[in-house]
């Protein structure tokens, strides 16, 4: 089973665990709706095209709704260590959470409790507090930006808004960044560095680089790196090992940016739509 | 290519034994004590908590000892209360300093730390919000995408987080270079 852990933005919506179903451009769980314009619903609504060309089935989601307080995020950490202990997954994707060191130290607890351990894969804010914790080495793949990239780099950061000048600027070099984050055990076991290039990388060193097709303008968009890591959480979920999902989903995520004809202007769900077509012509 | 803008040496680490540390519940307060403190005129700085103190998500306000009784207590005047006040006695991480622009066209995008915000040069309506990780981020994306830089709801005034501080300071160098 494949399950997707997110918030939504959304100060009134529950706590729902529960599968999930893509409508158009909305996720559907039971009687509640969410949009699909960046965020973890975007991940989702990425993820869930992926399974439907792999034939699998949907995600399974923990999701709350939170803005920002981060009371939402609070009672789904509480959650899922009560009930990850008695589940059974085989793919655990993070994403948009309240980092809190305190609280996430209990869902780590939890996920060692599981009859098996789940390959996990985190973006977003799990990502953050899975460095701050120094638990990063404990997941199997983090899906960072450049600038997340400098954040994991940075021994001293304990957030992305604290990254150190001298690491975060431009000159830094993505495979110099990617050897301090590992040296310093602030990365997980695979990388995917999103960006201009993206970076595929394990404590060895840069396994692959994907640099085609290119197209600069999906940097602005909103939601593209939440796209990578629902096509790639989707792959791995899949059976495909991380290295080859990782590849795939960088080729893909681009192509479909490409289709869309994107301006800096384009919102996340007209890319969305063109991972279909993508995933045909990439895999 | 990015321009960058800011400060490119690493800082020495300095302790400054006359400065103490203002705590609170969450960044939002922070981010109002900042507003108030900075429009009366004390002279504090947001910076990075300690590492004895830090649970995730947090900011700290750096300010002058001498004046915590009248800083808290025009902190009370808006329901503020700090939840600790102490000294500093080991160095504070500075906020990122370093911000980023990159010409799209028409479009200005600006980054600062992990926060991107991009806009319309000719519009200045605010196109995109990307990056971030903690979870006001797609509610602020939300709330201020389609919106005109002079009336789109600002971060520090509908945000709870760092990511919320950081895309503050994108939107502020967005304002100054679009002359809003």
């Amino acid at each position: 089973m494949f399950g997707i852990v997110g918030t939504v933005p959304e100060d009134e919506f529950p706590l729902i665990s529960d599968a999930v179903v893509l409508e158009d451009d909305q996720i559907i769980f039971g009687n509640k709706r969410v949009a699909v314009n960046r965020g973890t619903p975007a991940m989702i609504a990425a993820a869930i095209k992926t399974l439907e060309h792999m034939d699998r089935p949907n995600p399974f989601c923990f999701l709350v709704g939170d803005i920002g307080s981060g009371e939402g995020s609070k009672r789904l950490y509480k959650y899922l260590a009560d009930h990850l202990p008695d589940s059974s997954f085989k793919t655990l994707a993070f994403h948009y959470f309240q980092p809190d060191v305190g609280l996430f130290k209990k869902v780590v607890a939890a996920i060692n409790k599981m009859p098996t351990r789940p390959t996990l894969v985190a973006d977003a804010g799990f990502m953050y507090v899975a460095k701050m914790a120094g638990d990063a080495p404990f997941f199997d793949l983090f899906t960072p930006d450049a600038g997340e990239l400098a954040y994991l780099a940075d021994e001293k950061a304990p957030h992305p808004f604290y990254t150190r000048g001298f690491i975060l600027h431009e000159e830094n070099l993505i495979p110099d960044l990617i050897k301090r984050a590992y040296r310093h055990h602030n990365a997980a076991s695979y990388l995917l560095v999103k960006g201009v290039e993206d970076f595929i990388a394990s404590k060895k060193g840069i396994i692959e680089t994907v640099d085609n097709p290119c197209e600069e303008i999906l940097e602005p968009i909103g939601g593209t790196g939440d796209t990578l890591t629902g096509i790639v959480s989707a792959l791995i979920a899949s059976g495909m090992d991380i290295e080859s999902a990782s590849v795939k989903a960088a080729r893909v995520n681009r192509l479909a940016g490409l289709n869309a004809k994107p301006t800096p202007a384009t919102q996340v769900y007209d890319i969305i739509k063109q991972i279909p077509g993508a995933l045909i012509e990439i895999l | 290519m990015f321009r960058a803008l800011g400060k490119k040496k690493a800082k020495p680490d300095t302790i400054n034994e006359d400065r103490g540390i203002l705590v609170f519940e969450n960044t939002t307060e922070v981010i109002r004590a900042e507003s108030i403190l900075k429009a009366e005129g004390w002279k504090i700085k947001v910076m990075g908590p300690p590492p004895e103190i830090r649970s995730g998500c947090d900011l700290v306000i750096e300010f002058p000892l001498i004046e915590e009784l009248s800083i808290t207590r025009k902190l009370s005047e808006i329901n503020i209360k700090p939840t600790q006040v102490v000294p500093i006695n080991s160095p504070l991480l500075e906020p990122v300093d370093l911000l980023l622009e990159k010409e799209y066209g028409k479009y200005l995008m600006v980054r600062a730390a992990n926060m991107k915000i991009t806009v319309d040069r000719a519009t200045k309506m605010i196109v995109n919000v990307s990056g971030g990780g903690c979870p006001d981020v797609p509610y602020l994306a939300g709330e201020m995408v389609n919106r005109h830089l002079s009336n789109a709801p600002q971060p520090r005034d509908i945000g709870y987080t760092l990511c919320a501080y950081a895309l503050q300071l994108a939107y502020d160098r967005v304002v100054e270079q679009c002359s809003v």
